[in-house]
């Protein structure tokens, strides 16, 4: 496969997910509206208006309809997409472990905006990090062209026959979902190409015949059933089977897509910028990653040997990638744009820490909550942060481990 | 509606295949039960059954068993409406791109009064007001049955249940049913019904009208449930003509909005007298029983006045003259 001819588009984190879905040959979508996701489900209702895709668009009257309409169309073998955010993900709240429990494919994009209350429409990632136990894959992509890239990947992970698991695919509110970036697009004919059709899995059926894994008048099967303690125990451990094979596919699938567009996000899990060398690293996820790489640069320029790791994935979590890239680093900050409350940091810094508590080097690893509620995160306080870890590196001991960076 | 009416021996709906099998795990005399075997026997071809949390989802899927001969998807309570919503809209997509088998496939949503009057009523009414091709079928045992008979907006004014309890000062659920019937008529969708399942000829022909409609329709079916009500097992079908004879649940039907009582009904508004009183059904019903003490008498008369005042909205409605007050 060749690198084949794109465009380039300026287009806002909500238009490229629209247009990926677009291209992604997804049979339904159904919806509800929420800001800051809006113009997702606006654009693509653009799309079936003016007749551009042959996909049933469903505007539910709510989230809980709109997930539960995929997951019943995806018990179907059709393709599905979704979209949500804050409160609406929150309202999802039961239907995604019954998706992930069903084993329906569903995408979603989350544009991750703060809980109420207060009420508040911008980013955080309290909305998505909550669901983390939901049995989703989650992607958090740093920029629009990343979230383009990732939600045609979401279909060809979701629906591999060894995976099975829907996914979320995060951007950020507002930083992402508003704002205009020159977006790299594939045609079309190569994104129905790389997606193709989505299959299903033979299972045993009725009289224990083999039967494909979809509601079909021709074969039988009863799904989501009652499944009581003689069951249910290994149904839930066959989704945890599913997510430790789940990284080698999102890899795979990422690979296969870098080679028709160039485009690569560190390995598929991770992206580690300049750790190689790095005494002193930040963590995150999301759009802060594209600040903290120009505040590591700068760093790099003063003679500091600053890094960052970037988790592209947090379900499932790359732990062996984690502990792998940080080997050789001192001290961590881990930056959260959630908290869990009282329970000491946040739910990205629980598990760096516990990744690394069997790294050989044992590096201190503190914790900062940052941009609650769309606060901005601007690259002073992210250096104010490394200038922290510069200060335990020195003194080898940590003043604070858990802290807030920018709240009043 | 243009298609002429499904027309069927006993000999043929005994010798179909039960698509709804024996084997669950229901208890004996279940009422909702018996309409799904009923219901099942009146499918005209292809059909996909999505039901809600409930005591039919219970007990006909307890895995690895299952009691459904059609493909049969359960996923959460208040959302079967949803359900039926996303099947149905990838039937359609599945048919634009060549990719579904069959001609057509019919989709059925079971849910009980919970399921439907409760928790599960705005699923409904997005799928209703969107105009999704479905049958929803509301198998009414008037509680929450499957968690231990706890009131539902279903269950009637007066009625004992687990947290509607007769007490020594409130005597049951001091409400009255919501007419949840009516209300999805005012969704303007092509088809309406109740139907009993003491009438079983009534409720097959109405299930196929059901199916055959395009867009979507409803049904509300009553459905005794001796666990809920408490009365003896082998006296379901009784009870529910009793709850048809006396007005209690009249059987109708609107298509497209026109209302129109069913036989069964017809001949109480046309001969009046034949309209038996509340007593006698509930006298049937210990979830009644202290209805029937001095003090609490007066719920009675409550009842019998609610049910009379429904009956006879429900006969401006049909276009029938007034039956005289029983």
């Amino acid at each position: 496969m060749a690198i084949t001819q794109q465009k380039t588009l300026a287009i806002n984190g909500d238009e490229a997910v629209a247009l990926a879905v677009k291209q992604s040959d997804v049979d339904v979508v159904a919806a509800y509206p929420i800001t800051p996701q809006t113009i997702i489900v606006e654009r693509f209702s653009e799309y079936v208006a003016d007749g551009e895709v042959e996909t049933e668009f469903v505007c539910t009257e709510s989230e809980h309809s709109a997930l539960t309409a995929c997951l019943a169309a995806s018990a179907m073998g059709a393709r599905t997409f979704t979209a949500s955010a804050s409160a609406g993900l929150a309202l999802m709240h039961e239907i995604l472990y019954v998706t992930s429990g069903c084993r329906a494919p569903v995408v979603m994009a989350i544009v991750n905006r703060a809980l109420s209350a207060p009420i508040n429409i911008h980013c955080d990632h309290s909305d998505s990090m909550v669901e983390r136990d939901s049995g989703w894959i989650q992607i958090y992509a740093e920029n629009s062209q990343e979230t383009y890239d990732s939600i045609i990947q979401a279909f060809r992970i979701a629906e591999h026959l060894k995976v099975l698991l829907p996914i979320m695919v995060c951007l950020d509110a507002f930083v992402l979902s508003h704002t205009l970036e020159n977006v790299q697009v594939l045609a079309d004919e190569t994104v129905q190409k790389f997606v193709g059709l989505r299959d299903v899995p033979q299972v045993m059926g009725h009289e224990g015949r083999e039967v494909p894994f979809k509601l079909d008048p021709s074969n039988p099967i009863t799904m989501g059933p009652l499944d009581l303690y003689d069951y249910y125990f290994e149904h839930k451990r066959q989704q945890e089977e599913a997510m430790k094979v789940a990284p080698q596919i999102i890899q795979e699938v990422h690979e296969e897509f870098s080679q028709i567009s160039g485009r690569k996000y560190g390995n598929g899990l991770i992206d580690a910028y300049h750790l190689e060398d790095a005494d002193i690293a930040t963590v995150c996820v999301g759009s802060t990653a594209g600040t903290t790489k120009t505040v590591v640069d700068r760093l790099r320029k003063e003679g500091v040997k600053a890094g960052l790791l970037r988790l592209r994935t947090f379900r499932p979590l790359p732990l062996t990638d984690i502990v792998k890239t940080m080997e050789n680093v001192k001290a961590v900050a881990v930056m959260d744009r959630s908290n869990s409350f009282g329970g000491h940091g946040g739910p990205i810094y629980h598990e760096i820490r516990h990744s690394l508590y069997d790294s050989p080097t044992h590096p201190h690893v503190v914790n900062y909550i940052y941009g609650l509620g769309g606060r901005d995160m601007p690259p002073a306080i992210i250096l104010n942060i490394y200038k922290d870890l510069q200060e335990i590196l020195k003194t080898k001991r940590v003043k604070r481990d858990v802290q807030f960076a920018g709240v009043r | 509606m243009t298609t002429t009416p499904w027309k069927f021996t006993a000999k043929e709906i005994v010798e179909k295949p039960e698509l709804f099998t024996s084997g669950h795990r229901a208890c004996a005399g279940c009422g909702p039960a018996i309409a799904l075997r009923q219901i099942m026997k009146a499918t005209r071809g292809p059909t996909i059954v999505t039901s809600a949390t409930g005591c039919m989802e219970v007990v006909s899927t307890i895995y690895p068993y299952t009691a459904w001969k059609v493909p049969f998807i359960h996923t959460a309570f208040e959302n079967v409406a949803a359900n039926a919503s996303g099947i149905e809209a990838a039937l359609k997509v599945m048919k634009r791109k060549g990719r579904l088998e069959h001609e057509n496939v019919d989709v059925i949503a079971f849910a009980g009064d919970g399921g439907t009057f409760d928790i599960g009523i705005q699923a409904l009414s997005g799928a209703a007001e969107r105009g999704h091709d479905f049958l929803y079928i509301l198998y009414d045992n008037e509680a929450y049955m499957n968690t231990g008979i706890q009131r539902s907006g279903g269950t009637p004014h007066g009625a004992s249940t687990t947290t509607s309890p007769a007490g020594r000062v409130i005597p049951g659920k001091p409400q009255y049913k919501k007419p949840i019937a009516d209300i999805m008529v005012a969704h303007d969708i092509p088809y309406v019904a109740t139907a009993s399942i003491s009438s079983w000829q009534d409720l097959l022909v109405k299930t196929r009208k059901g199916l055959e409609i395009e867009g979507p329709a409803f049904m509300h079916v009553f459905t005794p449930c001796p666990r809920g009500w408490r009365y003896d097992p082998s006296k379901t079908i009784e009870i529910a003509r009793l709850g048809v004879e006396t007005c209690i649940f009249p059987l109708w039907e609107t298509i497209d909005g026109e209302y129109s009582l069913s036989p069964q009904s017809k001949i109480l508004a046309l001969k009046p007298e034949r309209k038996k009183k509340v007593t006698e059904y509930l006298k049937m019903q210990r979830r009644f029983r202290h209805l029937f003490k001095p003090e609490f008498k007066h719920v009675i008369d409550e009842i019998q006045q609610m049910v009379d005042k429904r009956w006879n909205r429900l006969l401006k409605r049909c276009n029938m003259t007034q039956a005289s007050q029983s």
